[in-house]
This record gives C-alpha cells, structure tokens and sequence, in this order.
C-alpha cells in the first residue's frame, strides 16, 4: 500500500499530496501527519473523495488509513 | 452543495462571535471598523514599542496579546501545544515583512477587509478581488510544488517564548506603561478599555485555535479542493458586521470618506493581493501565523517577528497609506513585493525538480 509522509509539512501541503494520490483513485492509502490540523484537513478532504478515513495515533502524530468507500 | 456539517456551524458560529466581538469593541474605543486588525495592531505594537516613529499609530494592542493567550490556553487544554519549527524561517520571515507592507497599502489585514466590507467600505470590496486573486496564484504555485519544507519537533522553550513575549508585554502595559509609547491622537489613541480588549482578543484565540479560522484558507481551499468550509467562517464575519453595523448606524456605503481607507483602487487591489499571494505561501493569513505561534509553532513565530518588522519599515520608510492615498514608495514596495515572492517561489519549485 502506498504511503505518503506528510509529517512536518503545513497546510495545505499534506491535502495536496492526499489528492495527487486519491486523484489516481487507489483502493486504500496510508498518510502519515504530525499536527492536528493535517489529520483534519486530510480527513476532510479523503471523506468528501468518498472515502473511508481509520486514524491511529502514533509516536508522532497520527497515521490515517483511507479506504475506498 | 453538500449539507453543513458539525465543523461548518462551529466556524461560522465563531466567525458571528468574531463580528460582534469586533463592532462591540469599537463602540467602546476602537477606530471604525478596526474592532480587529492583525496588521493594525501589529504596527501599533511596533510603534509602543518605538519601532516606529508614526505618532499616530503607537499602542500596544491588548487584543493581540488575547489572541496569544486564548489560543496558547486552548491548544494547552486540547493537548495541541507542541513546539516545532525549521521550515524555512527566514523565508517566512522575508514574505510576512512583504505580506505587512501589502496590508499597510491597503490599510488593514485580511480580517479587517471583512469587516470594512461589512462597515459599507466599497474599497474593501475592490480589496477583496485582490486578495482573492493573490490567494490563487499562491495556489497554483503550491499545485506545481511550492513548500517552505518540513518542520521539525523542538524544545518546549522554543515553542513556549511567543506566548512568554506576549505575557511579559502584557505585565509591562499593565505595570510599567511608562516604558511604551501611546498616540495622544490618530488610531493609535482610539482603543476600548484594556481588560475588555484583551478579553475579545482572548475568545477570539480560543475560538480560531479551535476551528483553524483562516481567510486565506477559505478562498485556497475552495480554489484547490472545492470544500467551503473556512470560507464559511469569512462569510458569517461579513453578514454580521453588516447586520450590526447597520442596527447600530455605523453602517455607510460608498468608496469616499471611509473610515481609515483610501479610494486608490488599484493599490486596494494590488496591496491586497500580495497579502493573498504571501499568505498563500506561508499557509495562513496574519491572524492564522498568530495562532499557530500560540500553539508553538516557531515558524509562524518568525512570520509574526516578520510581519512586526514589516509595520515598523513601512512607517519609518513611508511605503504606508493615509487617508490620502497610497505613496510612491508605498507602490514601489508592493511590486517588489510581488517581484521578490514569485522569484523565491520559483526558485523552490525548480529546486524540488
């Protein structure tokens, strides 16, 4: 599965990535972030591209799984 | 158009708030439509602290150190605080400076130009093409790649100093007032009392840590993933300072004798669009790199000690508006300004090639 490493980056820059990505429209995609407002903007923007958003927190930050609805 | 959601009504809720926050705290002081103004109080700061010499414009603005407060309290409280930073700082730094001289040619923030526009003033409205045009072409170089580069986690002093600097600002504006400089005429002298500023400046923080209220936000969002959440919030600032101001009657509609404002079309529309352009790029408006600060956020720290540094140069060189209109040097800074940002920008992009 593929992952994006968006750790670090300011918005809008991880919902950029996400898109380039779902754009290409993969079953399932990992992203990784590390502040709060790229988990919600990711989130945000994977639901309205119709899929399904599986947050885990980790040592630094969250890693969003996003499946295909 | 999709149906509002939780997040939706919460920030345009805050955004009401915002409004009638700001129409309240002109009715006690503040200069008309000026009940907030990132750029304005950044200068008057500037001037408190004798950065500048513009006799006019010299106070340090208790909403601003609300703003740090509320926000630093919130982010604390929702275990968002966290100190980072190394994402290209003295960039930032260059484009917040250039992003304060854009604003001062204008006359106002984004967040002002919301409320000039829900005060009457057509020149803001002219402002708003600017910006909004300023924030897609900031958009677009972000599509082809632009990025000020990761930031990293850092020591908890590090993130902690904005919030510290606010609060040692406050001690002295509250306990040795003699050491700072205030307009007895101008802007400057216009301000609500204290407590109550630094109270709105408080609600306001908490609320845009909150919702991740952004200007610059709303229209790039909008632009790059058609989710009109943040500009929603925009929206409510306008619609409810205008409904206030015209229940109170300070409502008055017309390009000639507005508040603080100038009639110069063309610099309305180019100061403002260089606020959308270098905002863009930073990845917020004045009052979002504010926030971010608050919540240890050390390259948003830089963009403040930037936008700081902007003001005072913009006075001390003659490059701000009056009432009069923009200056020659005024509209000499702003080409450069966008002169400057889009040859960073293309750098970057070609470097990441």
């Amino acid at each position: 599965m593929q992952i994006i490493d968006a750790r670090g980056l300011s918005c809008p820059q991880p919902v950029i990535e996400t898109k380039k990505v779902l754009d290409k429209k993969p079953d399932a995609v990992t992203v990784q972030v590390d502040n709060i407002s790229a988990k919600e903007n990711v989130s945000r923007y994977a639901k309205a591209a119709k899929y399904e958003v599986f947050a885990e927190g980790t040592e630094y930050g969250w890693q969003l799984e996003l499946r295909k609805v | 158009m999709k149906r509002l959601g939780k997040e939706q009504y919460t920030i345009m809720v805050s955004g009401s708030i915002f409004s009638v926050l700001a129409v309240l705290l002109v009715m006690l002081g503040n200069p008309l439509n000026m009940g907030f103004c990132i750029a304005c109080f950044y200068r008057d700061i500037a001037g408190s602290l004798g950065l500048h010499s513009a006799a006019v414009v010299q106070y340090a603005r208790p909403e601003i150190i609300g703003l740090f407060l509320g926000a630093t309290a919130m982010a604390l409280f929702r275990k968002e605080h966290k100190s980072r930073g190394g994402s290209s700082p003295l960039t930032r730094f260059v484009i917040s400076f250039f992003v304060m001289i854009g604003a001062l040619v204008f006359l106002g923030c984004p967040f002002r130009m919301l409320l000039r526009i829900g005060g009457g003033d057509l020149n803001a409205v002219v402002a708003l093409l600017g910006f909004a045009a300023g924030v897609i072409a900031g958009s677009l170089l972000l599509n082809k790649g632009f990025s000020l580069g990761r930031s990293y986690t850092q020591g908890k002093v590090e993130g902690s100093l904005p919030s510290i600097i606010a609060l040692a600002l406050l001690v002295v504006l509250l306990f040795l007032p003699a050491l700072l400089k205030f307009s007895t005429s101008g802007p400057g002298s216009m301000h609500a009392p204290i407590l109550i500023s630094l109270a709105a400046g408080a609600v306001v923080g908490l609320l845009a840590q909150r919702t991740r209220f952004c200007m610059a936000g709303g229209i790039r969002d909008l632009f790059l993933f058609r989710d009109s959440t943040l500009l929603l919030g925009s929206v409510a600032v306008i619609v409810v300072a205008l409904i206030l101001n015209i229940a109170t009657g300070t409502f008055k509609l017309g390009f000639a004798g507005q508040p603080v404002a100038h009639t110069n079309w063309l610099w309305n529309f180019l100061g403002m669009g260089l606020v959308g352009y270098g905002s863009t790029l930073l990845g917020g408006c004045p009052l979002r790199q504010t926030i971010l600060a608050a919540e240890g956020n050390t390259d948003s720290a830089m963009s403040v000690l930037g936008m700081i540094a902007g003001t005072a140069f913009a006075h001390n060189f003659g490059l701000a508006s009056s009432g009069a209109g923009a200056t020659l040097g005024g509209k000499v800074a702003v080409v450069l300004g966008f002169a400057l940002l889009t040859l960073i920008a293309l750098v970057v992009i070609r470097k990441q090639k």
